[in-house]
């Protein structure tokens, strides 16, 4: 029995708590019915035969969508697996996570494209969208088959965390995605400025010694790619940004109409550079963690909605990448099970509101797209239930991803999901 | 707001606030930084007897763990650990096992293996001691004897056991360090320790390309030009200037900066006559210094090469001191649990 005949007539309803999605905010839960892996009915009294879930003191939002997810396959088993990385999605109350190009080999081409899906359809826990690569093996010099991407069910392309060469080559770039309407998701960075560093240019590597990452490498390559998509129309979508700069320049060319989105990742919200203070590798990301400025004017950025969503920027190692002297190390962290997490402190902590937090894992992401993510009759029952007050302690016994260098490893941090819901199918359901 | 305490200081201090390994002067205060001097100043003593031994560290392992060739260094902290009567073992690795693949933890494991008591580290990378003080065993030291560009704390160390030789004191002092600031682990050390022990002015003497970025934060005025930087000097420092750093755009050419930056008889005539002239080593002559300067009367380089071995000695004896402390700490704490 396949998948989603084992969806058809199941129902579940869902009462008490509360529901939040991007057009009603946060309400009282009305009543919510889920049939044949969709949202069959919303209000009082509805009733069926089969389940009935309590949901009192925890809050229902549609399952959140990731928009930089590293699942690590193929070619990376030993960093993590379709398997192991969307059960971590699921526990983090991801219900769609996009894969990003960054496999090995790179997805270039369809036949990429569709190992990935069919491992996803065959072994993964939630839905998952790939982004192929913009250029042929991410080399930044000859365009990938970006039709055949599109055709074989690519969302988007990207660069993953690699440069594009020249501009000439990224304008043709933008160009040519334009023309099959394809979304192209960059990370700024100008390798010649970023050389060889690996951390925030400023305090603490002036004091450290350490090797920096100028600002200017991502604001350059910022302003350089806003230029080239007002030229070429295409829809850019900025990933991972980390620079104050970066939010002006961005809310600038919103301003003037042009079509750019952008994501930051959540540790940049919660993080700066001074967590570096102590050669912890784990803190060693791309972007690097910049300045309590710079995260000030991120948060201002998803307040304001110029950044639509916050990505996880999962990237799991195995423990070999993080045991070295902090230069000697991979940068990323395994960061999807404590998304919501970090990001309900920062709602504890005045810095964000409830509802900016869960637009930016919903609908933000979604809008980004080209999806919904609304809880509406006849929407598929992709959905994520979690109690804000529940507190939990991730270790590296606990966490479900292959990379066990979690942002926090051991403090007990607020927010525990309960259940995420693919299609109606449980994800996640916590013991 | 990081997760953990950022600051090294829990790493290199026990809880009674002795030392037990020796990273980096962030976080040690001017008590335990004079406690250094003084102890230094009692090995020189050792120094100049005919049989130039104590017995601090008898029956101890020193290895020296050089990932990166450094003659001097290494023979001063060999010498050190030899007049504590350590037994030393030189370890080359630039060349050996890292070449073959094996990554530093195994390295380190393999080590351990041989009952080592410390660990004299020199490595290219910033932060490496304090990798290996979080990975090694309870109970063996380590020593930074200068990683990447971030620390070379016993050579700072040295530098102000000379400085208070000559001077007699830091406050009130001028000190002056020249050259390439931004490569330098030895001047971020000297900022610090400089700083800590009350300096009255440090001032970096550079151009913009051999700055680190907001340099002052560090505890440091910045200047341009050496003429006006040279004004009512009691110490000068001279940094030393790689070759390689033609390659990478941040200088035009050797002459270029010997003329602006190199420490001739007439700049120094500009700072106080007793200005002390200092360098950590090996000096470029007609690079940054001119050799009529290096071998004149105001000179102390030769001094700070001596008062090397001295401040080794005081700071491999009082890491074991402390490490041993903690074990004694630890084993009663035990028979406590026990009884």
């Amino acid at each position: 029995m396949s998948a989603k005949e084992q969806r058809a007539g199941i129902a579940l309803t869902i009462t008490g708590g509360q529901l939040y999605d991007s057009e009603r905010g946060l309400v009282d839960n009305p009543g919510l019915l889920i049939r044949d892996g969709r949202i069959a009915a919303l209000g009082a009294g509805i009733h069926e035969a089969g389940d009935t879930l309590d949901a009192g003191g925890q809050i229902i939002a549609p399952g959140f969508i990731d928009l930089c997810c590293n699942l690590r396959e193929p070619g990376n088993g030993q960093k993590g697996n379709i398997r192991s990385e969307t059960r971590a999605a699921a526990r983090g109350g991801f219900s769609t996570v996009c894969a990003s190009p960054e496999t090995s080999p790179v997805n270039d081409s369809s036949a990429v494209t569709n190992l990935i899906l069919d491992g996803a359809e065959a072994r993964g826990a939630v839905r998952v969208l790939p982004i192929g690569a913009i250029t042929r093996g991410l080399e930044g010099e000859l365009l990938s088959d970006m039709a055949g991407l599109k055709a074989s069910g690519c969302v988007a392309v990207g660069n993953g965390s690699r440069g594009v060469r020249n501009a000439r080559i990224l304008r043709r770039c933008m160009a040519y995605a334009k023309t099959f309407d394809l979304t192209v998701m960059f990370s700024p960075e100008n390798s010649s400025l970023a050389a060889d560093g690996y951390a925030h240019d400023g305090q603490v590597t002036t004091r450290l010694g350490m090797l920096g990452i100028p600002e200017v490498a991502e604001t350059a390559a910022v302003m350089e790619m806003l230029l080239l998509a007002e030229e070429t129309g295409v829809h850019l979508h900025l990933s991972q940004i980390s620079c104050a700069r970066s939010v002006d320049m961005i809310a600038n060319a919103r301003a003037r109409g042009v079509p750019v989105t952008a994501d930051v990742a959540m540790h940049q919200l919660c993080f700066t550079e001074s967590a570096l203070a102590g050669f912890d590798s784990r803190f060693h990301v791309r972007p690097p963690l910049r300045s309590e400025a710079d995260r000030q004017a991120l948060l201002a950025g998803v307040r304001a909605g110029t950044i639509a969503a916050i990505a996880s920027q999962h990237l799991p190692h195995d423990s070999a990448a993080k045991q070295a002297p902090l230069p000697a190390t991979e940068p990323g962290l395994s960061s999807i099970e404590t998304v919501l997490s970090l990001g309900l402190e920062l709602v504890q902590r005045g810095e964000l509101a409830l509802a900016d937090l869960l637009r930016s894992l919903t609908s933000g992401p979604a809008g980004i797209l080209g999806r919904e993510a609304d809880i509406r009759e006849g929407a598929p029952a992709d959905l994520c239930l979690f109690d804000p007050q529940a507190r939990w302690q991730p270790s590296a016994e606990s966490l479900l991803s292959v990379g066990k260098h979690a942002p926090v490893i051991g403090r007990a941090l607020p927010g525990v999901v309960t259940l995420t819901l693919v299609e109606g199918q449980p994800a996640w359901r916590s013991a | 707001m990081t997760a953990n305490d950022p600051s090294p200081t829990h790493l290199q201090l026990t809880r009674d606030g002795q030392l037990r390994h020796f990273l980096t002067l962030d976080g040690l205060e001017r008590p335990l930084l004079t406690d250094i001097l003084d102890t230094a100043d009692s090995f020189i003593e050792v120094g100049e007897r005919s049989i130039k031994k104590v017995p601090l560290l008898r029956g101890r392992t020193v290895v020296n763990l050089f990932f990166e060739s450094s003659t001097r260094t290494r023979s001063t902290f060999e010498l050190a650990a030899k007049r504590l009567s350590a037994d030393v073992l030189n370890l080359d690795i630039s060349t050996s096992a890292t070449s073959k693949g094996e990554t530093l933890s195994d390295t380190l494991l393999n080590l351990e293996a041989m009952a080592s008591d410390m660990f004299v580290v020199r490595h290219s990378q910033s932060g490496a001691p304090h990798f290996i003080a979080e990975s090694v065993t309870p109970g063996v030291a380590i020593i930074n004897a200068g990683d990447g560009r971030h620390a070379h704390p016993t050579q700072a160390m040295l530098d102000m056991l000379t400085i208070r030789q000559r001077k007699g004191r830091f406050e009130g002092l001028k000190v002056a360090i020249v050259g390439d600031v931004l490569h330098s682990r030895v001047a971020r050390s000297q900022i610090r320790a400089l700083n800590e022990l009350g300096a009255e002015e440090v001032r970096v003497i550079a151009p913009g390309t051999l700055l680190p970025l907001d340099v002052e934060d560090l505890g440091c005025t910045v200047e341009y030009d050496m003429a006006r930087g040279m004004k009512d000097l009691d110490v000068v420092i001279m940094l030393r200037l790689q070759k390689e750093r033609m390659e990478g755009a941040l200088l035009p050419s050797e002459r270029e900066f010997y003329r602006l930056y190199g420490l001739s008889q007439e700049k120094l005539s500009l700072a106080r006559p007793d200005c002390i002239v200092m360098h950590p080593g090996p000096i470029n002559r007609g690079v940054e210094i001119e050799s009529a300067v290096a071998d004149g009367p105001q000179s102390v380089i030769l001094n700070q090469v001596t008062n090397g071995i001295a401040i080794r000695m005081a700071v491999m004896s009082m890491a074991m001191g402390g490490q041993m402390a903690e074990r004694q700490q630890k084993l009663a704490g035990q028979q406590e649990g026990r009884a």
